[in-house]
């Protein structure tokens, strides 16, 4: 008894072992690529001013930080993702259960959709600009457009793949079609809707950055363009790395989120 | 007396290369209170024909009736499918419950009679669980019970132990048959396995190759003190029911070779 006991034991000590070494992994790359980044910019390697160094984002993140113009940058880009994140999210449900309601529909708009999917969005780009001007408004759509037909798709996808047995249940149970929707086709897609929502706040931030990059005055897009132009690199860097962490910080809360319910 | 009555009724499928006739003049009765079973080779129709009486479907010729004095009516049919179709993402109790939220009728006195059946199908316990982790029985009871929560006078079920392993088939089969039985339920059971239909039924259909017609329909008499689907094995009977069902089976594969 005791001796397995402790062969439990050492199994889970392996086990903590193994996620240990996976976290030092993780972190061993991140610091190595910053510390090789100081050091053959330290040592002329490779040339400061263009490649940038961490030292020179960090003083950047601190001179910039504390006049409040990186945080605007920053903050105005978050805001642009989360809503044209929202309302993709709720036009492509809203879509998706349109398309399964009438399947006619969804035939005569299959080859449209898959067409707008494939249309590479930074060709709409200057269109949109010259419709809605370069407001907020444009970087929104234009963070919409990346995201919007490949979800539909995918959420009417996954619509159709709950099995029909579970549909058929609820009329046997004497409900109608709008409860086989309620009661089956929509609580049974959430893993779907959810692994769609992490795909598409990527999506919309490229998009949102893409539009910044063509149209806006403030975000993180422009300050890259604004960086690249004026040569002043360490600027772009920061936003790269800015963006990066806005990233990571959208995935998480999903992740978060999806694991709560 | 007559509950249901099943009327020369026919049915076609349609595809685009042909149109398959699934049912071709299927008459029979079912009286109140009466376990029937109907037997047929695999493919045959026999889930079409449960989908047609429960109203999924409507016949091209011929008529389905049931009869008030036996207070059905097509709302309060029970209709069980091959797999259990339990909702991962509701608890056991949230299960059953579903015909009922449903229909809105989910009262204090059907919740009572819920919870009664929970207690006496051993679910109880386990009505807070997701329906993973119940075994395939218990899943199959927790189907049984949102069936039965709907006050149905008329059950269908359609092959609903085909999924299970054999042990556990045989233990929900002589469950189910002995809460059917219990509840005074008339049952319709659909399936290919002679033995069960022999140990579960009071009177069995036997329906031929697509397109399906009645061959023959057997009472079933065994001599054990209480029926029930166990017990029904061992009878002495058992034997002759089996080779009598075996034979109208065969027969109709030799004469289609």
């Amino acid at each position: 008894m005791k001796k397995d006991e402790n062969k439990h034991q050492r199994y889970l000590r392996k086990l903590e072992r193994e996620k240990y070494a996976v976290r030092i992994g993780q972190w061993s790359i991140l610091v190595v690529f910053l510390a090789l980044w100081q050091y053959t910019t330290d040592r002329n390697i490779l040339d400061s001013f263009i490649f940038s160094s961490p030292k020179r984002v960090l003083n950047t993140i601190v001179t910039l930080g504390s006049s409040r113009i990186l945080w605007e940058h920053t903050a105005i880009t978050f805001l642009e993702t989360i809503v044209s994140f929202f309302l993709t999210t709720i036009v492509c449900i809203f879509m998706a259960v349109l398309l399964w309601w009438q399947k006619v529909l969804s035939d005569i708009l299959e080859p449209y959709l898959v067409l707008l999917n494939a249309l590479p969005k930074s060709a709409l780009a200057p269109l949109l600009i010259v419709w809605l001007g370069t407001g907020m408004n444009t970087i929104v759509v234009a963070g919409m457009s990346v995201a919007i037909f490949g979800s539909i798709i995918q959420l009417y996808t996954c619509f159709r793949e709950v099995d029909c047995e579970k549909e058929m249940l609820i009329y046997t149970l004497g409900g109608n079609r709008r409860q086989v929707l309620t009661k089956v086709i929509l609580p049974g897609s959430v893993p779907g809707i959810i692994s769609n929502m992490k795909v598409n706040v990527g999506l919309c931030l490229v998009g949102v950055v893409i539009g910044e990059f063509l149209a806006a005055k403030r975000g993180l897009g422009y300050m890259i363009i604004y960086g690249s132009q004026v040569y002043k690199l360490d600027w772009v860097m920061t936003a790269i790395i800015l963006l990066m962490v806005m990233a990571m910080f959208f995935y998480v809360s999903i992740d978060k989120m999806s694991k709560k319910l | 007396m007559v509950a249901v009555s099943i009327d020369q009724v026919s049915y076609s499928y349609h595809s685009v290369s042909a149109e398959t006739v699934a049912l071709q003049d299927i008459s029979f009765q079912v009286s109140p209170g009466e376990f029937l079973a109907i037997v047929g080779p695999s493919g045959c129709g026999k889930s079409t024909l449960l989908a047609l009486i429960c109203g999924l479907l409507k016949p091209d010729k011929g008529t389905i009736s049931f009869y008030d004095e036996a207070g059905i009516s097509k709302t309060n049919i029970g209709y069980m499918l091959q797999k259990d179709n339990l909702f991962e993402w509701r608890t056991v109790y949230r299960n059953v419950i579903l015909g009922l939220e449903i229909n809105h009728c989910l009262t204090e006195e059907k919740k009572e009679k819920i919870d009664r059946m929970l207690v006496n199908y051993g679910l109880k316990d386990f009505e807070e669980k997701r329906p993973s982790e119940l075994s395939g029985g218990m899943r199959q009871r927790a189907a049984l019970i949102r069936t039965l929560a709907m006050e149905p006078d008329l059950l269908l079920l359609d092959e609903p132990f085909s999924a299970l392993d054999y042990q556990t088939r045989i233990e929900v089969a002589d469950d189910i048959g002995r809460i059917i039985r219990q509840e005074g339920k008339t049952a319709i059971l659909v399936t290919h396995d002679l033995s069960e239909a022999i140990s579960m039924a009071d009177r069995i259909v036997v329906l031929s190759k697509r397109p399906a017609r009645v061959k023959k329909i057997m009472e079933v008499n065994l001599s054990v003190p209480e029926k029930s689907p166990l017990a029904a094995r061992s009878a002495p009977e058992f034997q002759g029911y089996f080779n009598t069902l075996w034979k109208e089976l065969k027969s109709d594969e030799e004469r289609r070779e």
